[in-house]
């Protein structure tokens, strides 16, 4: 029942609303005027027009877009004549002039984003003055402008508003590539050494000892997240050493996709190890998608199968410290890894190795030894060291205000 | 497991007591509220002592003062002052300058545990919005998010403020729903927001809604607010909605995410911030609606001193057991 | 082929991803919105994977009479419970009053912020641990903690208004000064750091050459 009436009412909205365009098109038709709706509005107060009104393409999109710019009128000021600017729309050539949307009172601009590219248009501003008494209009006039035109939307084929960051890619894709291509060609690249990877090994090796199981914990974001993804590069790692020490592994996840792909890394490295018969499938189990409810499995987990070794590495929201926390209590040798920034200061207090945002991304390389995969972290580094000179160089110029340099990092916005 | 069990069953059978044996809260005057802060701070006194004379206290001790400090304060009757931080002001200020019937977004992008922290920022947002004039664009990435705004404005409507305003859904306010997609909600809400939301919550569809049926995209919004309490939220509102669109948004945060968005502030790609409890205590003080931020910030401060002087006592066993270990 | 097709997915994909950046011209204005329509399908389908894994792992515990099987019977009951009741009540299932209503307002809210709540306690315990003057860089970290964790509550503010202490020091300014210059750059360095490192990985998972995700290095 409930439905049909709804439905009724959408189509009695509908058949209202077909038959608006006409009526509004009539009132809109004058250039000044005054509409009474509920009550007659007092004499002087009708405002004074907006003033130089422009119209041109949106720039920089896909099309199907129109600006429209006008000065504010004289009477747009506090306790002035104007309530809003109403934006109305024809198509060149007709005078059937349409709603397209209101502006606040003191906003000198309105984007249309309802035309079709090609089509030529033409614009009316009016400055609108209403009284509003508990949200209803009591009376309400408008002033037109002329009409201006006739303006046609396209689409652009490059944002020119992101050469900024185009060139910032660029320059950091070719930092990348180049360091990937030397490293290929055999040339040796240092990497520092990371606390947190070259514990791996002996926390893997301390849970054996202890005779306990392994938790690996890949954060509560899905495989879009590239932390995730990092994540889980590293438990390929430590699943292959749990297979080679004969170790228990479990990975609880919080996302399907999560479970699917964790699923086939752990199985892959127990086959990796030799041990392809060892690989339970229930050892990677989904829990729920809910934050806390993750949080209290994980706790349940570590407080009742007191794990020796718990790895958290992935995307960690607030439920970070609770895990941690958990897992300190209990006394096992944890190492967490994120890019989370507010998350690290929970980790670094409860762990006792933390892989610091990069370092988490740089996991991967650094276990494997790949040349290619060192080779970009190289690369990483040049583009860091460009950042630095940048902000150097952007302080020294912005303390003598000179603006044009820091500028051209300005991405706010279209 | 069976012991698990009895203990729920004992925490239950104890809750059903209480609330049955205490029929109406207990306020404790101002000086009985006195008498108590006195009594914790010489029993923490004590516990100083004691860890200088060599006990080392757990850290089950630590839960329970903090269990304490929290809810004692639910049965005092104390007042504090509250400033206001350049953050929140500007975020107020802001808001201020929109002229009435400017278009505001919101979109609740967190969940009932975190409501505690966000829940009274909505609400003061709402009604400063409502009392204004400004037209509200209610939408969440987060699931429970809107709902969260229907609670907020279930709540508000009641004070006979915005009884006053004759508030109609569809013409002062819109709840627009949830959409999956995370941060592609945003990046596409920047070509058509109907492409993202074509109804309502209720399932009204998009063009049959007074206030929106003319809002294509953000270029037709004056004024956004977050509220967020972790991923997705106001990090991709600020690198999809802000760089992308020029969105002009402030935001309110959890005090756990708050530390992650400071930057934002002082590069101009947000407006201001409430964060945490704390956050929205100052902003319900600068919107003159005081509500449950105000409220709870009372338990924060006990918390926050009882969390200081067992960092003094953790530090008085530390450096006990260096002197201890050097001899 | 069974690495080079998700492999050859990945490099389109993540090409298109980046250049629908800088042309704004159609298709590739709406070619990233079909991935990402594709990418919620996909994960809203696979949710099922994940709820079907977690009901066979619980049963197979009842079942056998697993460590703590009692706990599983607390989660298939659930399960089916708040499932039937989603399902019964129709599209308006959310609304105010409903049966799923009062599950969601007096079952699952009170018991997610529970958890949420214990962050409370795990902060003071964390601190309580963290927090000690071992060396010059920790007890830096002490202080900091110290005038932000004060300065954040209003009490801070008062107990330096009886203490007559100049304003310019105050708790409050304190914290708010650390918070925006130390910690507002500190965040910024690790940000900048962060969002090379997602660069760099999200190339080499592009170009193919991070295969570890596959399975594989």
């Amino acid at each position: 029942m409930k439905y049909y009436c709804i439905r009724f009412s959408i189509l009695v909205f509908l058949i209202f609303f077909a038959a608006a365009p006409a009526s509004i098109a009539q009132e809109a038709t004058n250039t000044t005027m005054a509409v009474d709706t509920l009550a007659q509005a007092p004499p002087d107060v009708t405002p004074v027009m907006a003033k130089n009104v422009t119209v041109r393409d949106n720039p920089d999109d896909g099309g199907g877009s129109i600006r429209i710019d006008w000065d504010l009128s004289v009477d747009d000021h506090e306790g002035g004549k104007i309530t809003a600017y109403r934006v109305l729309r024809s198509e060149a050539g007709t005078d059937d002039y349409v709603v397209v949307g209101d502006a606040p009172a003191g906003k000198s601009e309105f984007v249309d984003n309802a035309v079709t590219d090609g089509i030529e248009y033409l614009y009316k501003v009016a400055a609108i003055n209403e009284l509003k008494r508990n949200g209803e209009v009591i009376w309400s006039v408008m002033s037109d402008s002329d009409p201006i035109g006739p303006v046609k939307s396209s689409a652009q084929w490059f944002n020119m508003q992101r050469i900024n960051v185009f060139v910032g890619t660029v320059f950091v894709c070719l930092a990348i590539f180049f360091f990937i291509q030397k490293a290929k060609s055999g040339q040796d690249l240092y990497i520092r050494k990371i606390a947190g990877l070259e514990s791996v090994d002996e926390a893997v090796g301390r849970a054996t000892e202890m005779g306990r199981k392994i938790l690996f914990v890949p954060g509560i974001n899905d495989m879009d997240n590239v932390q995730t993804i990092a994540g889980v590069a590293i438990l390929g790692r430590v699943a292959q050493l749990a297979a080679e020490y004969e170790t228990q592994i479990e990975v609880p996840v919080s996302r399907s996709l999560v479970m699917i792909t964790a699923k086939e890394i752990v199985k892959e490295s127990y086959s990796k190890a030799g041990r392809p018969d060892a690989f339970n499938e229930d050892q990677v189990h989904y829990i729920t998608d809910d934050q806390f409810g993750y949080a209290a499995a994980i706790d349940g987990i570590i407080v009742r199968d007191k794990p020796a070794t718990i790895f958290y590495m992935g995307a960690f929201f607030a439920e970070s410290l609770i895990m941690a926390e958990t897992g300190n209590s209990i006394g096992a040798i944890q190492i967490a890894g994120t890019g989370q920034p507010s998350q690290l200061p929970f980790f670094v207090a409860s762990c006792d190795y933390t892989l610091i945002g990069e370092e988490l991304f740089a996991a991967s390389a650094y276990l494997s030894r790949e040349p290619r995969l060192l080779g970009s972290i190289k690369g990483q580094d040049v583009a860091k060291a460009a950042i630095l000179i940048s902000i150097i160089i952007g302080v020294i110029l912005e303390t003598f205000s000179i603006y044009q340099f820091s500028n051209f990092f300005r991405v706010i916005g279209e | 497991m069976k012991k698990d069990f009895m203990i729920y069953a004992v925490v239950l059978a104890l809750t059903l007591l209480f609330y049955f044996v205490i029929p109406k809260p207990i306020i404790f005057s101002t000086a009985v509220s006195y008498i108590i802060i006195v009594l914790i701070a010489v029993v923490l006194l004590f516990i100083l002592i004691r860890t200088i004379q060599g006990k080392v206290y757990e850290r089950r001790i630590v839960f329970l003062f903090v269990g304490i400090a929290v809810v004692l304060p639910f049965f005092m009757s104390l007042q504090q002052k509250i400033e206001l931080s350049p953050e929140v002001k500007a975020l107020y200020d802001a808001v201020m300058e929109l002229k009435p019937g400017s278009k505001v977004l919101v979109s609740l992008d967190y969940d009932p545990p975190s409501a505690p922290e966000l829940q009274p920022m909505a609400e003061s947002f709402f009604e400063l919005c409502f009392k204004r004039d400004l037209k509200v664009i209610i939408m969440g990435l987060w699931p429970q998010g809107p709902q969260q705004a229907e609670l907020a404005i279930q709540k508000i409507s009641k004070s006979p403020d915005i009884q006053a305003l004759n508030l109609q859904y569809g013409r002062d306010y819109v709840n627009l729903g949830f959409q999956t997609g995370n941060e592609f909600v945003i990046q596409r809400m920047g070509g058509s927001f109907k492409s993202m939301f074509q109804t309502d919550y209720y399932g009204t569809p998009y063009d049959s809604l007074e206030l929106v049926k003319n809002i294509s995209n953000f270029s037709n919004i004056d004024f956004s607010f977050n509220l967020s309490a972790g991923y997705p939220g106001t990090i991709e509102w600020v690198q999809i909605g802000v760089d992308r669109f020029g969105v002009k948004l402030g935001a309110g945060n959890t005090a756990v995410q708050a530390p992650q968005v400071y930057p934002y502030i002082r590069s101009g790609q947000l407006v201001g911030l409430l964060g945490g409890l704390n956050g929205a205590a100052e902003f319900e003080k600068v919107t003159g609606v005081l509500g449950k931020g105000t409220k709870f910030m009372v338990s924060q401060s006990f918390a926050h001193v009882i969390v200081i002087a067992f960092i003094i006592i953790g530090n008085a066993a530390y450096f006990l057991g260096e002197r201890k270990g050097r001899k | 082929m069974r690495r080079e097709i998700p492999m050859i997915i990945t490099a389109v994909v993540g090409f298109v991803f980046l250049i629908q950046y800088f042309i704004p011209h159609y298709p590739f204005s709406q070619l990233n919105n079909w991935f990402s329509d594709w990418f919620s399908i996909i994960g809203a389908c696979a949710i099922w994977l994940g709820a079907l894994n977690l009901m066979k792992i619980s049963f197979d515990k009842v079942y056998r009479k697993g460590r703590d099987w009692g706990y599983s019977i607390v989660i298939i009951v659930s399960f089916i419970l708040i499932v039937v009741i989603g399902f019964t009540g129709g599209e308006s299932f959310r609304d105010f009053g409903t049966k799923f209503d009062w599950l969601y307002q007096w079952i699952y809210t009170p018991l997610s912020a529970t958890m949420f709540a214990l962050l409370a306690f795990f902060v003071a315990s964390a601190s309580y641990r963290a927090f000690r003057a071992r060396n010059l860089e920790a007890t830096l970290l002490l202080i900091a903690a110290f005038f932000v964790m004060i300065g954040r509550v209003p009490v801070g503010d008062a107990i330096a208004g009886i203490i007559h202490l100049p304003e310019v020091i105050y708790p409050s300014k304190v914290a708010s000064w650390i918070m925006n210059y130390i910690n507002g750059a500190g965040q910024r360095a690790i940000m900048i750091g962060i969002a090379l490192g997602i660069v760099s990985t999200s190339l080499r998972i592009i170009l193919g050459i991070e295969r570890a995700h596959l399975g594989g290095e």
